[in-house]
């Protein structure tokens, strides 16, 4: 601790900090713009301008940066006097010179970093009266919107980008009063983490494209706390609406999860919950059609369907919650329920849930990941599956040279100093994929293979850390001096970090990557052990499932069903054509809740609209095992609902039907699932209040409110009440510090732009109030011996006339859902096989574009070559999840034509 | 498509040599002086992105750093070109006027060259010699204590030694 003076008044502080991140975690209103919690100190606005004093008989003082500052003992500092101020305010008269002052029609306005500044600091009067510089701005795809003329020059974009995020096209240009922050030339930005510039940026210089197709001021939004269902990380969302539509995405700090970030995929892959293709009602088909049916009718006919003696089988959805998954295991009983994905996907997440029960290795959270100073990746291509994670190992390679700097005591908020010393060196960071990744750009070593040669290099950096392991047979010479130099690093590291997954469907993988993390644990090294599974609530749904959708396929063979019902699940795309015509065509009758229309739902009897993560409340679990809970952010005026209410009802007695609400459920769950005990801690229950206040979900300005639906009806409709949570659907309710897991919208008095998050932080940059939401559910027991896994694999050996297809993964395309919003669809790739050179010549393929034809399943497929020399012999890439090659199970084997 | 001589290319290598292996990315500056040397007095397109293909470097990263420093040029420039320094000192000495006289007698603006090609008006930042304010940048030369006279006499000298090397 160290004892410093603000204005003459002594506090204590933590030791290690600078002045301005002092005084906003002591509550000072005190104006920034270059520093950023995540990014640190660069002294580069001067806006945060104090006097500093040499001692206590000083007063006279100098004007210093308080970001450049070191808290140490004795610091003595005034945020008051009247030279500071007038320094302040002079200092954001002349930043903003050529700034456009225009407000009003900027998206920033009531948002805006830069007009809270520039309130806080006192200018307020323009004196300048020539003529402004101008820019031209750019066009930077569908994601984000360039103004250039309101830069202050903070040079936060630029050190968020390429310093933190490793993007190439961004930069600055030019000097002094022509500073220019763009690309080179109009393109698309191409970092996956580039929608971070609209929170990053102070002022309106990026804003988010897609809030822009539907704008709303922020002040008019009801917004909810969510959670991303767009990979199995589970970053933290804020989901905003206005008039029914979801306008926009924004990050949801939570210091164990995403802290201030979130990808782009997460952020603007929002808006296929606005889309025409959802299904608004309950729809029954006639004669081939679909046509509407009351919900009562709905329900007494699905009832009469699924009566005494039927065989009613179901199937759940790793991309619906906990509750929905439980209540249609319910509704089923337990041994018709069937978790959605296949058996392979199935078995694998089993795996890994095992792993991460028993296993003796920690599972660090995605913000704990960037604490590790030494990575190896064992088969994933992080940047696509579970994009975050990509964005929190970078931040660990920095680590190891980082050392240098804090070895001659510069601190880590030093940022610019911290740089000087480590350039662009990273620490000792190593891959092993099936081709090149984005990731390989820091990589130390990278090595491209067969999953099974992965996992054998996995094997012989574990038996190289541990010597009574069995060695790999058959290792050639590059494999084996690569696996020592890993081992190596590995164990002159401090806290070495293993990633993996599930995204290659090979257990062989999964389980080398546990046995290098046991091997390094027995020699005492703080090891972490990351998998990343395929969805949102991958982790949750299999921990409901015993079975998965090729045992249903089995059973219905066997003998036909007659109900299926299918929760929130396409199925043609998760398990195929061919697997999900085989269970549809031997169930009777087919009932399902879903989303949007989609290949499945064209082929059912019955569909019920299910709410997206927009119109539902539940719980998921990421792939770390941390239970979340996700708030509807409205209730829409339709019949759309979280699917856990249709099944709620479906399963009691019609006659005495009682909708139960949120907390009940959850109540049942975690009695029949005790392991499922501490979801119910996520969250507040419903009957929360502050005082008898609930908590709002819009601001106290949000306004219209009793004009908005006029055209449909002149007097004010009475609020929509929430049963399921403490929060209200309007502005009414405390506007103090909410309960973390509650808290919809960062605002405090003075500060209207997301940084009112430093409000909200018990120390900026640190955990909320009253702590990061979510709970893990589970922790190995890091005393339990390590039981190695033993099978290894032997080498891939590619056939001559066969090819072995894996699938390459997309940030936008292989998911599902993101893959519908517009401004996601701009970026998914053209379909592709990639091959390697060799490989595409001896198949008589030369030309890249040209058409390549095969099969799977029977059915005929043509995609164009894509030449990707680090594709190993024998190998094929298709991407996953595009239109084009929705369904496709992988690994398989094909011959391939021209 | 541009390219160095050999031996202008011998100089290249050369300049990276002085530099650690893998930051080649340092020989930057130099690389750029030479190319604007060779290239017609000044930086295109097109001469930027054969320096990034020599050092290995992005187009943006060489973008980036030739268009913060005023020595690089990113227009053509005429043979004489005139940098004065407008920073305080300099000021309030006075080279406002003094740039408001060197554009009046050559008919342009700063930042514009002569039609036929000789002057180039530039404003520049503190070039440190503000003792001898005002002043100006002239090629790899200063001229201080500039007055109205002293202008008139630098652009008479520089029109003379112009025709005789024509
Ligand atoms: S564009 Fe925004 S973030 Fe970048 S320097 Fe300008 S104000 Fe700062
Ligand atoms: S990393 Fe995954 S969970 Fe996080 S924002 Fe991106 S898609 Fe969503
Ligand atoms: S915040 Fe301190 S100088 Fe910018």
């Amino acid at each position: 601790m160290a004892k410093v003076f603000i204005d003459d008044i002594e506090y204590e502080v933590p030791d290690g900090k600078n002045m301005l991140e002092v005084c906003l975690s002591l509550g000072f209103d005190l104006t920034y713009f270059c520093w950023h919690p995540a990014l640190h100190s660069i002294g580069a606005c001067r806006q945060c301008g104090v006097i500093n004093y040499k001692d206590e008989n000083d007063k006279r003082g100098r004007i210093t940066m308080a970001c450049m500052l070191p808290a140490s003992n004795g610091t003595r500092i005034s945020i008051e006097a009247k030279a500071a101020h007038d320094f302040r305010a002079g200092n954001i008269e002349s930043l903003m010179l050529n700034h456009p002052h225009d407000c009003p029609v900027c998206d920033e306005g009531g948002e805006c970093h830069l007009q809270d500044m520039t309130l806080m600091s006192g200018h307020n009067y323009r004196r300048y009266r020539f003529k402004k510089r101008t820019h031209t701005n750019q066009y930077l795809g569908p994601f984000l919107n360039h103004e250039m003329n309101r830069c202050i020059q903070c040079y936060r974009c630029v050190r968020f980008y390429k310093d933190y995020a490793g993007g190439k096209d961004l930069d600055v240009f030019a000097a002094h009063d022509d500073i220019y922050f763009g690309r080179s030339e109009d393109g698309v930005l191409e970092n996956e983490f580039s929608g971070n510039l609209v929170e990053v940026c102070p002022t309106g210089v990026f804003t988010d494209k897609t809030l822009k197709q539907h704008y709303t001021r922020k002040w008019d939004l009801t917004s909810a706390p969510s959670v991303c269902h767009g990979c199995s990380l589970g970053c933290n969302i804020l989901a905003s609406q206005r008039y029914g539509t979801i306008r926009r995405i924004l990050t949801r700090y939570n210091g164990d999860v995403n802290g201030y970030f979130l990808c782009d995929r997460g952020r603007f892959g929002y808006e296929y919950t606005n889309s025409k293709k959802r299904i608004i009602k309950a729809l029954k088909r006639v004669s081939g059609t679909y046509q509407p049916i009351e919900n009562g009718n709905a329900f007494e006919e699905v009832k009469a369907l699924m009566g005494e003696g039927k065989k009613v089988i179901g199937i759940g959805s790793p991309r619906a919650s906990l509750e929905s998954n439980f209540l249609l295991k319910e509704l089923v009983g337990e041994n018709n329920f069937y978790g959605g994905i296949s058996n392979t996907e199935g078995n694998l997440i089993k795996q890994v849930i095992d792993i991460l029960k028993k296993g003796k290795v920690k599972t660090p959270s995605l913000a704990e990941a960037k604490g590790y100073d030494a990575v190896f990746i064992v088969g994933e291509d992080v940047t696509n599956t579970a994009p975050m994670l990509a964005l929190s190992l970078r931040q660990a390679a920095k680590n190891k040279p980082n050392e240098e700097a804090f070895a001659i005591r510069i601190p880590l908020w030093n940022d610019v100093a911290i740089r000087e010393i480590v350039q662009e060196r990273t620490g000792p960071f190593f891959i092993a994929t099936v081709h090149h990744t984005k990731l390989d750009e820091i990589s130390s070593g990278s090595f491209y293979g067969h999953p099974d040669n992965i996992a054998r290099l996995g094997h012989a950096v574990a038996q190289k850390i541990n010597n009574n392991l069995p060695s790999v047979p058959d290792a050639d010479r590059e494999s084996a001096s690569l696996s020592s130099s890993i081992a190596e690093a590995l164990l002159a590291a401090k806290k070495p970090l293993i990633v993996s997954g599930t995204s290659l469907f090979s257990k062989n993988v999964i389980e080398a990557a546990a046995n290098v993390a046991y091997a390094l644990k027995e020699q005492g090294k703080d090891v972490g052990l990351i998998y990343t599974v395929p969805e949102a609530n991958s982790v949750g749904m299999t921990l409901l499932s015993e079975n998965f959708v090729d045992d249903a396929i089995a059973r219905v063979e066997k003998e036909r069903a007659d109900v299926l019902l299918i929760l929130e699940n396409d199925l043609y795309q998760r398990i195929g054509k061919k697997d999900s015509e085989a269970i549809l065509k031997r169930c009777n009758q087919v009932v399902a809740f879903e989303n949007l229309e989609n290949e499945t739902t064209n082929s059912c009897d019955y569909l019920f609209p299910a709410g997206t993560f927009a119109e539902s409340t539940g719980t998921i679990v990421n792939n770390e095992g941390r239970a979340q809970r996700f708030y509807q952010v409205h209730i829409p005026r339709n019949e759309v609902r979280s699917s856990w209410k249709w099944l709620d009802i479906l399963r009691q007695d019609l006659q005495t039907a009682e909708a139960k609400d949120f907390d009940a459920i959850v109540d049942e769950l975690i009695q029949k699932n005790p392991e499922l005990q501490k979801i119910k801690e996520t969250a507040p229950t419903a009957d929360f209040r502050i005082g008898t206040q609930k908590i709002p979900r819009s601001p106290h300005r949000f306004s219209g409110r009793t004009s908005m639906i006029a055209n449909i009806n002149v007097s004010e409709p009475k609020p929509p009440v929430d049963n399921d949570s403490p929060m209200s659907f309007t502005m009414e309710g405390y506007h103090g510090i909410q309960p973390s897991p509650d808290t919809a919208f960062y605002w405090s008095p003075a500060w209207n732009s997301v940084q009112a998050i430093n409000k909200y932080q018990i120390e900026v940059g640190g955990p909320l109030h009253d702590g990061n939401p979510g709970k893990r559910l589970f922790e190995p027991d890091e005393n339990r011996q390590a039981k190695y896994f033993n099978d290894i694999p032997s080498s891939f050996h590619p056939s001559n006339d066969e090819l072995l297809v894996l699938p390459l993964y997309h940030i936008y395309g292989s998911e599902e859902l993101t893959a519908l919003s517009h401004a996601v669809k701009e970026r998914i790739p053209q379909a592709y096989i990639a091959l390697n050179e060799n490989e595409a010549r001896r198949k008589g393929l030369n030309a890249e574009g040209g058409k390549v034809e095969f099969y799977y399943q029977d059915k005929k497929w043509e995609l164009s070559l894509k030449i990707d020399n680090s594709l190993p012999d024998g190998i094929a890439g298709l991407p996953k999840g595009l239109n084009e090659t929705s369904g496709i199970g992988y690994p398989f084997r094909t011959k391939i034509n021209s | 498509m541009i390219k160095f001589s050999e031996e202008k290319l011998k100089q290249v290598e050369k300049i990276i040599a002085r530099y650690p292996e893998g930051k080649q990315k340092s020989a930057l500056l130099p690389v750029l002086h030479l190319a604007q040397q060779e290239f017609g007095g000044w930086l295109s397109p097109e001469t930027m992105d054969y320096v990034a293909s020599l050092l290995g470097l992005l187009t943006i990263e060489v973008y980036e750093v030739a268009t913060f420093y005023s020595m690089y040029n990113l227009k053509p420039v005429g043979k004489y070109v005139f940098e004065v320094c407008q920073t305080g000192p300099c000021i309030t000495r006075g080279s406002d006027d003094i740039i408001k006289y060197i554009g009046e007698r050559l008919g342009i603006k700063p930042g514009e060259t002569t039609p036929d090609g000789l002057f180039t008006l530039k404003t520049a930042e503190c070039l440190g010699a503000c003792g001898y304010a005002p002043m100006m940048q002239m090629g790899k030369g200063f001229k201080e204590h500039l007055t109205k006279e002293k202008v008139d006499e630098i652009i008479e000298e520089c029109r003379r030694s112009a025709a005789i090397n024509n």
